[in-house]
């Protein structure tokens, strides 16, 4: 795999998940694991520049894919989570950041919601489009802000 | 997890000759299959990876339906223009369903598969008849909230948790088996299974089967489909009841109906009873209403759940009605 740009070369079980090896295996310990089911969002990455679950996601998948965690992100929105209190205790931020990239990259091509089939992202929008990724503090309106803010 | 061999298919056949193995099973998004694993509720011993083989198109069939290839992510099935125009209902129903991230990885064939989101059947340490055939139903008299009212059995009261299929169900959907025997069609109404008194077999697949495609015929009234889904909040989460409806009306009159649920049976649920009612008749609340009673008049509702006969009955009747509203404008 690429990860962040470099190549990582490694050996996995196939019951390894893309988030393990991620973590446990090449140190990479931004993607968070939460609740390891896909519920909460903590872990995703990008795979070649589209949002997943990195926990349900078994790595030998992904073998030759790139792969961009919140290490490898220099982006506004970063900075925009900081300007606009997005977190608190952070465990969430990293998946949170990485999913609010993709759902960007989503909404920029065109692709629709529940919400909205198309036009500028309103604040329901961002949160039907982000609701795969929960935030236990509740800092909900800092993160809202943070991406209208970056989206705008 | 426990230990699995992992086979990544290099063609159809071998696929299929690998799946006829009796522990072996077919492994594309994962977005369920591995969550169950993870659980100890599947509990394989070899996976055969079949992303890599050529399903992953959406083609034009010859007369105006659409062949979705089984491996087309559900993601990228919802934002197809062809889906959004002449089927929005299934754009919907895809929309509507888990978040953003399992979108994007979820395959078409692995949603047909999708498996129930019951508590007890997730819970290896509750008695279930699914998981564990014999053993009994711990949602008969527990915590049944979220089970299903119709075509249910003494032995399981599971739903079918996939928003996709109520959506194809209603649109007569056809699906394309590869097995060990050759290619072959399957109506969609065929392929899931009521519970009676083997939940466990959950559909009239064989051993080795993998879905190839998915066929949509054209359904003119699909231009104007809608999908509503009534949750416990707003999103990522099952349905409690949800509503596929495609409406046609001329002068006041149902020219073509088709109506299917989710959240209330063990199968996507397609609406008959309450078709046979409206097609031909007025086109009014009144009579969404005594079609929408006499669909859900069957239904076997347990402690928790017979708030859904009532929220069915009036999530078909409001469906309809905008459907109705619009035809009108």
């Amino acid at each position: 795999m690429k990860v962040n740009g470099s190549v990582a070369s490694l050996e996995v079980e196939p019951w390894v998940s893309l988030l393990d090896a991620l973590r446990e295996r090449l140190g990479v310990t931004g993607p968070k694991k939460g609740c390891d089911q896909g519920a909460c969002g903590a872990c995703t990455v990008l795979a070649d520049g589209v949002r997943i679950n990195s926990c349900l996601a078994l790595a030998i998948q992904y073998d030759g894919r790139e792969i961009t965690t919140i290490e490898g992100v220099a982006h506004p929105l970063k900075e925009a989570f900081i300007r606009h209190d997005g977190f608190q205790c952070g465990y969430c931020t990293s998946g949170q950041i990485c999913s609010a990239i993709g759902m960007l990259a989503e909404h920029a091509a065109g692709m629709p919601s529940a919400v909205a089939d198309s036009g500028a992202l309103s604040e329901a929008e961002v949160r039907e489009r982000m609701s795969g990724n929960l935030c236990r503090c509740g800092a909900y309106n800092g993160i809202v802000d943070a991406i209208m803010e970056v989206s705008g | 997890m426990r230990p699995f061999a992992y086979i990544k298919a290099a063609d159809v056949e071998s696929a299929v000759q690998a799946a006829a193995e009796p522990g072996t099973k077919f492994l594309g998004g994962g977005t369920n299959l591995v969550d169950l694993m993870r659980e100890g509720v599947e509990r394989p011993d070899t996976l055969v990876d079949v992303t890599g083989l050529p399903y992953d198109t959406v083609e034009e069939l010859p007369g105006g339906g659409l062949r979705i290839g089984a491996l087309v992510r559900n993601s990228t099935l919802a934002a197809d223009r062809r889906v959004r125009t002449r089927y929005p209902v299934l754009s919907q129903a895809l929309l509507s369903g888990a978040s953003g991230q399992l979108r994007n990885m979820a395959t078409v064939g692995g949603n047909l598969l999708q498996r129930t989101c019951c508590p007890y059947f997730y819970d290896t340490a509750s008695a279930c008849n699914k998981r564990e055939p014999g053993s009994g139903c711990d949602a008969l008299e527990g915590f049944n909230r979220g089970c299903a009212i119709l075509g249910v059995s003494e032995h399981c009261i599971a739903t079918h948790p996939s928003d996709m299929c109520v959506a194809l169900a209603a649109l007569d959907a056809v699906v394309e088996v590869r097995g060990v025997g050759g290619t072959r069609r399957v109506p969609l109404a065929d392929l899931h299974r009521l519970p009676g008194d083997t939940p466990q077999v959950e559909t009239t697949l064989e051993a080795g089967d993998l879905i190839t495609a998915v066929e949509l015929p054209p359904v003119p009234a699909a231009a104007r489909s809608r999908y509503r889904k009534v949750r416990d909040r707003a999103s990522y989460a099952f349905a409690l009841v949800s509503v596929a409806a495609a409406l046609e009306v001329r002068d006041g009159t149902v020219t073509d109906v088709r109506l299917a649920l989710g959240g209330v049976a063990p199968k996507p649920w397609r609406a008959r009873e309450a078709e046979r009612i409206l097609l031909g008749g007025l086109a009014d609340e009144a009579a969404f209403r005594r079609a929408a009673e006499a669909e859900l008049a069957a239904a076997a509702v347990r402690q928790g759940n017979a708030f859904k006969t009532t929220l069915a009955v009036s999530t078909i009747v409001a469906t309809l009605r905008e459907l109705n509203e619009e035809a009108a404008r």
